[in-house]
């Protein structure tokens, strides 16, 4: 269950870019909504600038230990840095932005 | 009465009788299956080892040995059970897990390489993360049933699960997804150990003994009087008996042991053989054999009575038959000792060079006394001797610990009867005590105390020994003085005079009077025997004077027959001669004797 979203970007928006991947257990009504709303968010907030990659661990559980993954669904956000991992089903969109460092904590 | 007694039983009967079937029943049905953890001491305590299966949680202070144990029962259960197992750890890297335990002689990387083991390092970081909503440990579980399933793992450690505290939001869905994971490990079937720092007021700082209900472990480091000692305790085994004393345990660089000891009950293998004391007089003294084989005896006495020497004399004995001693001194080096010991006759270092003495000196206050007695076991079952010393033990006792050397030393002397090892104690007693006072606590662990004393008379300090109690045999009562001589501990004859038993000088006195006593008596028997050779010469003298006198009568006497028989003859001569002359016929007189 790949979703790879590649956008065209010129050269400075390069190192803007967000390389995103979300790890999810299955289509739990949790994955599903996690699915949607990152989806959503980084639509609205990202215009086209983010690669997102969803990995359903039930398939790759192997992936579990080298991404350091306890929680589900969790989202790891590799680039830019520093990286940062969001947890849950990203029904908060405001946690997620702070999450994403795209907003400074309140 | 007699013929009614029957009826109530048979009415009992019924009752009765099921019960003791139901005994044996009770007796072979099957036991909780048991993981062994492979840990000296822990397996006998818990009476075979972890429940199967099932999550134990090992809990206690930070710096008392979870993660050791956790990680033993793992690296034991590779190696000697073949059960691979997986160790999830969330405080240390695995490489710093590694590293760790190599100095312990665990080959992790080399467990790891023969898929014996799998180590995953849980990384969390709170300032990493951000919550948003609703999540679940989903990511744990896949991550360990991996683990699991990639080695067919049996045994799982989590080390400490309760840093998820730390690291995750919402205590809410942590704490359900913890009773979830507990129940999913059960399903797994594998046997599981889970650690957790203590809590104030509960076992784990996070109320984890809520989830793992099974069995539960805890840890304790504590220090008193300066002296740390470790101890472990089963709090709870469902579905099995346990040990439920505090058990004091050890980390060394074999991992760790745990001594079970007081466990055991008095069910010793006795022996009826004896051995000899390394004092041919004391073994006299002690029903003429010495010591019973696998007893523990005690030698107390004030400073400098010879109860090293007389422990020195037993040990050199058991090296002369060829067994093996142990010698635990307190208080001397092993190089003090043997100089000590030659100058009195007893060369220990041949027997330390053949390696039938081992020597292991220390001070009491190294370690803790759990830690000492464990050592004490690791020696004994490593050197396996016929013959444990311990010198002294007296010097255990500091403060108001004596329950506690009680406790140590009944412990050690279970454990030396139990491997029919024969002990031997010292114990020194401040003088101006009460000899037989200060250490009755430990004299009833004790099957032959000998007290060792000094006698003060006639301005003299003199060594004196007696047998306080021998169990099992006729020993002797006396008390009896011994010297340390240039051969060793020499016992003395026994001199009582008016005011008790002489030693010293007053000895030698009793012994020089005796001397002349006996020489004024020599002398006496020699005039009796002069006398008597002289009457005898008189007698035999006047035997002759007699015999010389019955000689002459009797030539005499032989004289006067062979006289008397010559004129007889020549009587008769005569009468036929006269016949002769008167004609008379020879045979006229047959006639007459045939008319008479």
């Amino acid at each position: 269950m790949k979703m790879t979203e590649p956008k065209p970007a010129s050269r400075e928006a390069e190192s803007n870019r967000y390389i995103l991947r979300l790890y999810v257990a299955g289509q739990t009504p949790k994955s599903v909504s996690a699915i949607t709303n990152i989806k959503r968010i980084c639509d609205e907030n990202l215009h086209g600038q983010y690669e997102l990659e969803v990995i359903d661990l039930y398939q790759q559980p192997q992936l579990a230990q080298g991404e350091q993954i306890i929680a589900l669904p969790t989202l790891i956000k590799k680039l830019p840095p520093p990286l940062r991992r969001v947890i849950g089903d990203m029904s908060d969109t405001e946690r997620v932005l702070v999450g994403l460092d795209l907003r400074k904590k309140a | 009465m007699a013929k009614t007694r029957p009826a109530p039983k048979s009415r009992l009967a019924p009752k009765t009788r099921p019960a003791p079937k139901a005994k044996p029943a009770q007796k072979s049905r099957p036991q909780l299956p048991k993981a062994p953890t492979g840990i000296q001491g822990l397996d006998e305590i818990t009476g075979g080892g972890l429940p199967q299966g099932r999550p134990t949680l090992v809990c206690g202070g930070s710096g008392c040995g979870k993660t050791l144990l956790a990680m033993e029962f793992l690296v034991r259960g590779a190696t000697q059970f073949n059960e691979p197992g997986v160790f999830m750890a969330f405080e240390e890297t695995a490489k710093d897990l590694a590293k760790n335990f190599a100095s312990l002689g665990f080959d992790l990387k080399d467990l790891i390489a023969r898929k014996k083991m799998v180590l995953d390092f849980v990384y969390i970081e709170r300032s990493e993360i951000e919550a948003t909503g609703e999540y679940d440990l989903e990511g744990l579980f896949i991550r360990l049933g991996h683990a699991i399933d990639t080695i067919g793992a049996k045994r799982v450690v989590l080390d400490t699960i309760e840093s998820l505290f730390a690291g995750l939001p919402n205590q809410l869905i942590l704490r359900a997804e913890l009773r979830r994971l507990f129940r999913w490990l059960k399903d797994k079937g594998v046997t599981a150990i889970v650690t957790g720092e203590r809590g104030e007021e509960t076992l784990t700082r996070h109320g984890l003994e809520e989830y793992v209900s099974d069995c539960v472990i805890v840890l304790d480091h504590r220090v008193s009087e300066q002296v740390s000692s470790r101890r472990l305790r089963v709090v709870k085994y469902r579905g099995s008996t346990h040990g439920t004393n505090e058990y004091p345990f050890l980390i060394d660089e074999g991992g760790i042991s745990v001594l079970p000891i007081t466990s055991l009950g008095l069910q010793q293998i006795i022996s009826t053989s004896r051995i000899h004391t390394g004092v041919a007089r004391l073994d006299t003294m002690l029903g003429g054999a010495g010591y019973y084989k696998g007893s523990s005896v005690l030698v107390t006495g004030t400073a400098g009575t010879g109860k090293s020497s007389l422990a020195a004399h037993f040990a050199e004995a058991a090296c002369r038959r060829g067994e093996r001693a142990l010698y635990f001194a307190f208080e001397e080096s092993p190089g003090q000792i043997m100089r000590n010991m030659r100058s009195i006759g007893i060369d220990l270092e041949p027997w330390v060079k053949k390696g039938l003495l081992r020597f292991q000196a220390s001070r009491p206050s190294l370690s803790g006394l759990e830690m000492h007695l464990t050592k004490m076991h690791k020696e004994v079952n490593t050197f396996k001797p016929q013959v444990v010393i311990v010198d002294p033990l007296s010097s255990f006792v500091s403060g108001n610990n004596e329950v506690e050397v009680k406790m140590m030393l009944m412990r050690l002397v279970d454990f030396l009867k139990v491997n029919q090892v024969t002990g031997l104690f010292t114990s020194l007693t401040a003088s101006g005590g009460m000899l037989e006072q200060t250490n009755i606590a430990i004299s009833s662990l004790m099957d032959t105390w000998m007290l060792l004393r000094d006698i003060e008379i006639g301005g003299e300090r003199n060594r004196g020994i007696y047998i306080l109690k021998s169990r099992g045999m006729a020993h002797s009562n006396q008390i009896r003085e011994f010297l340390l001589t240039d051969h060793g501990v020499e016992l003395r004859d026994v001199y009582v005079g008016a005011s008790g038993v002489l030693t010293g000088s007053a000895r030698l006195t009793q012994e020089a009077q005796e001397k002349a006593a006996l020489m004024i008596r020599d002398q006496e028997v020699d005039l009796r025997r002069v006398e008597l050779e002289r009457k005898r010469a008189t007698l035999e003298a006047q035997i002759a004077v007699l015999r010389a006198e019955f000689a002459v009568q009797e030539i005499a006497s032989i004289k006067i027959i062979g006289q008397e028989k010559a004129e007889e003859a020549q009587l008769a001569q005569g009468r036929v001669d006269m016949g002769k002359s008167r004609k008379v016929d020879a045979t006229a007189n047959k006639p007459k004797r045939g008319a008479k």
